[in-house]
């Protein structure tokens, strides 16, 4: 007797869905039309010079009343942008992940890049107090507490922290457990932030970062208010509000209708309905966020690398990034970290080559290949990308099982697990990537490439001074995985962010989670 | 002890009973999810070392039973526990999220309950004439749109369009601006209005052309009094248990609208919470929930008794 009743009212449901959706599509079109013109006038009057004062409401999506202001506890988009208004790191990364200078105004290596001094600049934290090297050695060792659990210890794991010590108020030596070339990506970790020394409660926040502690609601709303003594220059606007609305339609709404100037993270297709009508200014952040497939490399039928060149093969890229993505990001080569440092723009671009495939298949006698492709709704496009790459794969000769999994646990599930699966990584060094997820003794190794030469390469890299040998180092390195990786590259796709007409000042070239990125101090209201 | 206050102890009983199993049932069920709470606040980092160490440090490392026993124990303390994600009291959670879910839902039932009646009433007095043939098209047909569809279109026709409302309520608080709760509340009653006032319709209708209400008018009683103070009670008394049924139907309407609307409600914090696997908080509001449902099903039935005592051979 159910049954036939639940179906009737399933239909209902997606008719009445699919109507309202329509409906509300049509009417936002339509009103966005009327103030189109007025607002791309007023755009062009009004840039210029920066102007001071006004308060700006962003909105994000957040993490629920469990949310903390405990820098070092960052996990989240939110958590990482509320950090940067209240704190500072000693470095960050730039829009080619290079890591840039801030509160260290300099670093410098031995000999052997196994020791680093650093100097930090003259900069104070809300409560009057100087940043010294106290400070720093006491947030860092918080973070690394062996029994502690934050984010940014797998980073920091290189230091020799009991070892480190300062030299005077505002120099710090380091010591390394080994050489580190690229040692300035530990200080510009996700989440690497400084703290005044002592600090266990964070209540009420003091940090040296461009704003100052307002009130907090956990799950609600973080306000912060201009820090007049910041090292870098005050901030433009008076006060900054954080306010949490995790459904994307809130968010938009909430721009759309002025309560709030900035919406972090945005679908394409909700951009593509507003952007140029002039109610919204559409910020597009290329390079924000790789999207792939794993295969993992130790097991069949990925353990013969042919299969794994036949399915980079077979993957029509241009086809995902149009399909999952909705066209917002551009074709992948295989290799993260399109337009970082580092990386190998001079490798050919992959095409599909069923031919290819279907010979390299034969070759090594995987013909009729069967594969379970782990998916889940865990980041944008994950499944709409394995339907697609299905129906790719079938085209030569490869049938792909899609198996949608829990999304709240699904980056565990598919590390060890499985054979193929989704994959999605933010912005990152090249060289974080590699240490993280690529070498035999890395925590997160979801290819399960263990390649020894491979490792030694990038430990040579690190103990190499001179920056031209570690980039023919690491090219080294990348055209093998080109060649014979476990990671299926195949697109990267923007980080989209919306702010009021009236928000000047936002950087349209930093990817999620880079210096420039959410960068409230920038900002002002014209 | 009287009779009634007998019935009233062994529903109390039953109530208690029912909240004990729903705890135990929500239990057992955060327990079978994949995955716990270290596992999703490793999220795409799931250092296995790192989870081991989380898990060690949220005591997730020991049994579950001993875990549900020392929660229990707790309970009757009158202490709910610690969340594992931020290690605040849960007790605090459900302060924090009560506010906004309790004035949205006294201000939907302050709105749905003379409309439904009215309406109710308005219908079966025009039985079969146009008004209640286009009330009644009109009620099944916003009957069958969901609430979250609704919600998107509403906020893009009132706040967005027409700016007549708030689209959202985010950073503004509901009391100061109650017009924040326009749009919500519209979204909460939409559904459970077209059922109870169809229910009051078709009751009204039998009532009135009972013996009782023929009597009543043979004795001269004028038509208003009959039909608000001698057929609407009985229409009342199924009308409440129909609340009541869809107490936990509102409840889920609530998270949706809280989600869409973003007020940080409880539907909020338990969405939060199950996502992040957070136990104790799942609980805490497994208990709130039960407790909430049992007692609106009790007092159903309590205003059914007294407006139509001879329903009780049901009960």
């Amino acid at each position: 007797m159910n049954s036939p009743r639940s179906g009737l009212a399933r239909r209902g449901f997606l008719l009445a869905t699919a109507t309202a959706t329509a409906a509300a599509l049509a009417l936002t079109a339509g009103c966005a039309g009327d103030t189109g013109k007025n607002a791309d006038a007023k755009n062009g009057a009004a840039a210029g010079s920066p102007q001071r004062g006004g308060t700006l409401r962003a909105a994000f999506p957040g993490g629920g009343a469990g949310e903390t202001l405990d820098p070092h506890a960052a996990n989240l988009f939110v958590d990482a942008a509320r950090a940067k208004a209240l704190y500072d790191k000693l470095a960050d990364f730039g829009a080619d992940l290079a890591p840039v200078p801030r509160l260290a105004e300099r670093w410098e290596p031995n000999e052997t890049l196994d020791t680093w001094k650093v100097t930090l600049r003259k900069a104070a934290f809300h409560d009057g107090r100087p940043v010294t090297a106290e400070d720093v050695l006491y947030s860092y060792r918080r973070i690394a507490d062996p029994k502690g659990t934050f984010r940014a210890k797998a980073s920091l794991e290189p230091i020799d922290l009991a070892a480190g010590r300062a030299l005077d108020a505002s120099t710090v030596e380091f010591k390394l457990k080994r050489p580190y070339a690229e040692f300035p990506n530990v200080l510009a970790a996700f989440g690497a932030y400084i703290v005044p020394k002592d600090t266990t409660s964070f209540d009420k926040p003091v940090g040296s970062g461009p704003f100052t502690f307002g009130s907090f609601t956990p799950g609600k709303s973080l306000v912060v208010k201009r820090n007049d003594a910041y090292w870098e220059g005050a901030p433009h606007l008076d006060q900054v509000e954080f306010v949490v609305a995790t459904e994307e339609s809130a968010r938009v709404s909430a721009l759309l209708g002025g309560q709030v100037q900035y919406a972090h993270e945005l679908s394409p297709a909700t951009a593509r309905t507003h952007e140029g009508k002039g109610q919204v200014q559409v910020v597009r952040l290329p390079g924000s966020s790789m999207q792939g497939f794993v295969m993992k490399t130790d097991r069949p039928p990925f353990n013969d690398p042919r299969v794994r060149q036949a399915f980079f093969l077979i993957a029509d890229r241009k086809e995902l990034v149009d399909g999952a993505l909705s066209g917002a990001g551009e074709v992948g080569n295989d290799l993260f970290g399109k337009g970082y440092q580092y990386y190998p723009a001079g490798l050919p671009q992959r095409t599909r080559d069923l031919d290819r495939a279907r010979a390299l298949l034969k070759e090594a006698g995987a013909e009729n290949l069967k594969v379970t492709l782990d998916t889940a709704p865990a980041a944008t496009g994950f499944v709409e990308a394995a339907g697609i790459f299905k129906e790719q794969a079938a085209k030569a000769g490869v049938t792909v099982e899609v198996k949608v999994g829990n999304k709240d646990t699904y980056w565990k599930d598919i590390l060890d697990n499985g054979t193929f699966a989704s994959y999605r990584s933010g912005s990152m060094p090249i060289e974080s990537h590699i240490s993280q997820r690529l070498l035999t003794g890395s925590t997160t190794n979801a290819t399960k490439w263990k390649q020894k030469d491979f490792d030694d390469l990038y430990q040579q890299a690190q103990s190499t001074r001179d920056e031209k040998e570690r980039a023919a180092l690491y090219e080294r390195m990348q055209r093998r995985l080109y060649d014979e990786g476990g990671f299926l590259i195949w697109g990267f796709a923007d980080w989209i962010v919306a702010t009021a007409p009236a928000v000047r000042g936002v950087d349209a070239k930093a990817p999620a989670n880079t210096l420039d990125w959410a960068r409230f101090d920038k900002l002002w209201l014209a | 002890m009287s009779p009634h206050l007998s019935w009233v102890g062994r529903r109390l009983l039953l109530g208690l009973g029912q909240t004990a199993a729903v705890v135990l049932f929500v239990f057992a069920l955060t327990e079978a999810l994949p995955g716990d709470a270290a596992v999703a606040l490793a999220g795409d980092q799931p250092d296995p070392e790192r989870i081991a160490r989380i898990r060690a440090a949220l005591d997730l490392d020991r049994p579950a039973a001993e875990r549900f026993l020392d929660w229990v124990a707790g309970l009757l303390h009158g202490d709910l526990g610690t969340s594992l994600v931020s290690g605040r009291p849960v007790s605090g959670y459900l302060a924090g999220g009560l506010g906004p879910t309790v004035l949205l839902a006294s201000a939907t039932l302050l709105v749905l309950l003379p409309l439904s009646a009215g309406l109710g009433v308005l219908c079966a007095r025009r039985e079969g004439g146009p008004l209640d043939r286009t009330l009644s098209a009109l009620t099944l047909a916003v009957h069958s749109v969901p609430e979250f569809a609704l919600g998107v279109l509403l906020a893009t026709v009132f706040g967005l369009w027409l700016g007549w409302l708030p689209p959202t309520a985010v950073g503004a608080d509901a009391l100061t601006d109650p017009a924040v709760l326009v749009l919500p509340v519209l979204v909460l009653i939409s559904r459970p209005v077209c059922t109870i006032s169809r229910l009051v319709r078709a009751v009204m209708i039998e009532a009135m052309a009972s013996p009782y209400v023929a009597q009543a008018r043979r004795y001269g009683i004028g038509g208003a009094r009959v039909r608000w103070a001698h057929a609407l009670p009985n229409a009342l008394a199924p009308a409440a248990q129909q609340l009541a049924r869809t107490c936990d139907w509102l409840l889920s309407g609530v998270i949706v609208v809280e989600a869409l609307f973003v007020i940080p409600g409880l539907g909020t914090v338990l969405i939060d919470a199950v996502a992040a696997r957070d136990v104790p908080v799942v609980q805490g509001m497994a208990v709130v929930f039960g407790v909430v449902t049992v007692m609106a099903n009790l007092g159903a039935d309590l205003v059914a008794r007294r407006f139509a005592p001879r329903a009780e051979v049901i009960a």
